[in-house]
């Protein structure tokens, strides 16, 4: 296996409506890097995982990920490796029961019933959502739906973990919760967020794009403290990195 | 209001699912076993003709017995039985004026055969629909769709209806949602006026299909190739075995045997 783990090159995108979400970006992911992904509303990074996740077709330049390019003939063995948490919960657990959510794509890679229950019971374990095993997917909260999301993309053992706003509407404990998975989980991540506060935590590096371009590309910490790279790309210093509001320091 | 309305329905509807995941005599049936019941159930209530009241009569057994075997309490059961009644009853109603020629006399008052013929499709509906009702107080209903599966129901039927359970509430809350933005901003009119209605409907129907789009996509990246994966294993056992003999038994002598003029005739061998 190649040393990287997905390759972008020039990838471009327009809708059918004519917007142009990705005008020419490039980067390369190694095993075991954890990557946060900025940028204001509409800055391309919702399009830019779909790619990733070959939902999307490049318009021009290419995706890499191990060593195949995004194809539709690919696409199986990408979405073995690339496993996509999504935004909304509800758009991701369809199934009548926990359980059987975190089963569906183990069952679907065709392995067997006990190996399928072996790894929806590590899955649900990791993320500590094992006691919600039988409950139906929609009574549970926020929290609860954020994590068995997660933990139904674990059972797949992807390579690459992509996360579209995990920590969306979750309230502090949850979130913090969600922080400390993230941080343990030795898998390759890619973190598309407007929490830069949880990209401080999670994330060594960060792209940042603006207008379907990568504007900058480096380490987190000093990343997130360059007004000129932060600024002019609809973002702020996250919290932490701010001047203390009651000495100014 | 409006809004509390669309809640109350839907908050009902899983209260009933709900009744299913108690652990009772019923709820650990075979739900093939259960369905298979309640089909066979509703095709031999419609199997009598539309004066035969009496016939009917026996085949409340099966019902009533899933509901004793499932503790199901019986007012929610009653309570939505009598929220779709007014379906039957709009069937029904023409019945007694269509057919005046007399069927029997009951204490000097003369019933007709439309009288009658209106009174069995009331029982038809209060039989059939009790029966479905009961299955899903004592079935699960994601056990209700494999079973059906299992059974023989076409794969993409079973796929659509499980999804539609689990969406329903999704669903709801987004109408509940819209229409509670409405309300907020209009406080003179809570309720939408017909061509408000016709734009909630058609932003429904839009939000709907991109999030039926987003499902799809999300089921792709798990290597959805259009079948639902099997899930539980059921084993027959002794007891199904028993409720489904049960059940056959009664069906069968319901409908071969004129089980209340044997009982009358025994009666009245008794009387004399």
């Amino acid at each position: 296996m190649s040393h990287h783990l997905v390759a972008v090159s020039d990838l471009r995108f327009t809708y059918p409506d004519g917007t142009a979400a990705l005008q020419g970006v490039t980067f390369t992911l190694h095993h075991g890097e954890s990557v946060g992904l900025v940028g204001a509303n509409g800055a391309g990074k919702s399009t830019l995982l779909l790619h990733l996740a070959g939902v999307l077709v490049p318009g021009h330049g290419a995706v890499r990920v191990g060593d195949c390019p995004v194809t539709p003939r690919t696409l199986a063995q990408v979405r073995r490796t690339v496993g996509m948490v999504f935004q909304d919960p509800d758009d991701q657990l369809f199934m009548p029961t926990v359980e059987d959510d975190v089963g569906f794509g183990p069952a679907n890679l065709g392995l067997p019933a006990d190996e399928v229950a072996a790894r929806v019971a590590a899955a649900l374990e990791r993320v500590g959502a094992l006691h919600l095993r039988r409950r139906p997917p929609h009574r549970l909260s926020g929290g609860e739906k954020r994590a068995v999301a997660i933990a139904s993309v674990l059972a797949m053992s992807p390579d690459v973990l992509v996360m579209d706003e995990p920590s969306s509407n979750l309230d502090p404990r949850s979130r913090r919760r969600l922080i400390e998975q993230l941080r343990a989980f030795e898998h390759t991540k890619i973190v598309a967020t407007h929490d830069l506060d949880l990209v401080l935590d999670v994330c060594a590096r960060t792209i940042v794009l603006s207008g379907g371009r990568v504007v900058a590309d480096g380490q987190t910490r000093e990343l997130l403290a360059d007004d000129g790279v932060l600024a002019p790309s609809g973002l702020e210093r996250p919290l932490r990195l701010q001047g203390c509001p009651r000495c100014g320091a | 209001m409006e809004t509390s309305r669309i809640e109350t329905a839907l908050g009902g509807l899983g209260s009933l699912d709900e009744l299913a995941a108690r652990d009772t005599p019923a709820a650990r049936l075979d739900p093939r076993a259960k369905v298979a019941v309640t089909v066979a159930f509703v095709a031999v209530v419609a199997s009598f003709g539309r004066t035969e009241l009496g016939r009917l009569a026996p085949l409340a057994a099966i019902p009533l017995a899933l509901g004793a075997l499932g503790d199901v309490p019986w007012r929610p059961v009653l309570v939505r039985l009598a929220l779709a009644s007014p379906l039957a009853l709009g069937v029904a109603v023409f019945e007694p004026f269509l057919d005046r020629a007399p069927a029997v006399v009951l204490g000097g008052v003369t019933v007709s055969r439309g009288d009658v013929a209106f009174l069995v499709i009331l029982a038809k509906f209060a039989l059939s629909l009790g029966a479905a009702l009961l299955l899903v107080a004592t079935t699960r209903f994601d056990d209700v769709c494999q079973a059906a599966g299992r059974l023989g129901a076409p794969r993409v039927l079973v796929a659509q209806l499980s999804l539609t359970w689990r969406y329903l509430f999704v669903l709801g809350d987004e109408a509940t949602r819209m229409l509670r933005a409405h309300a907020l901003r209009s406080p003179g009119a809570p309720r939408p006026r017909l061509r408000t209605a016709g734009t909630l409907l058609g932003q429904l129907l839009v939000r709907a299909t991109s999030r039926a789009e987003r499902i799809h996509v999300a089921m792709r990246c798990r290597g959805f190739d259009g079948r639902l994966p099997a899930r539980e294993t059921w084993r027959f056992r002794r007891a199904d075995a028993a409720f489904l003999g049960g059940a056959a038994a009664v069906l069968v002598a319901a409908r071969a045997l004129d089980v209340p003029a044997l009982v009358g005739a025994a009666l009245s061998g008794v009387l004399r």
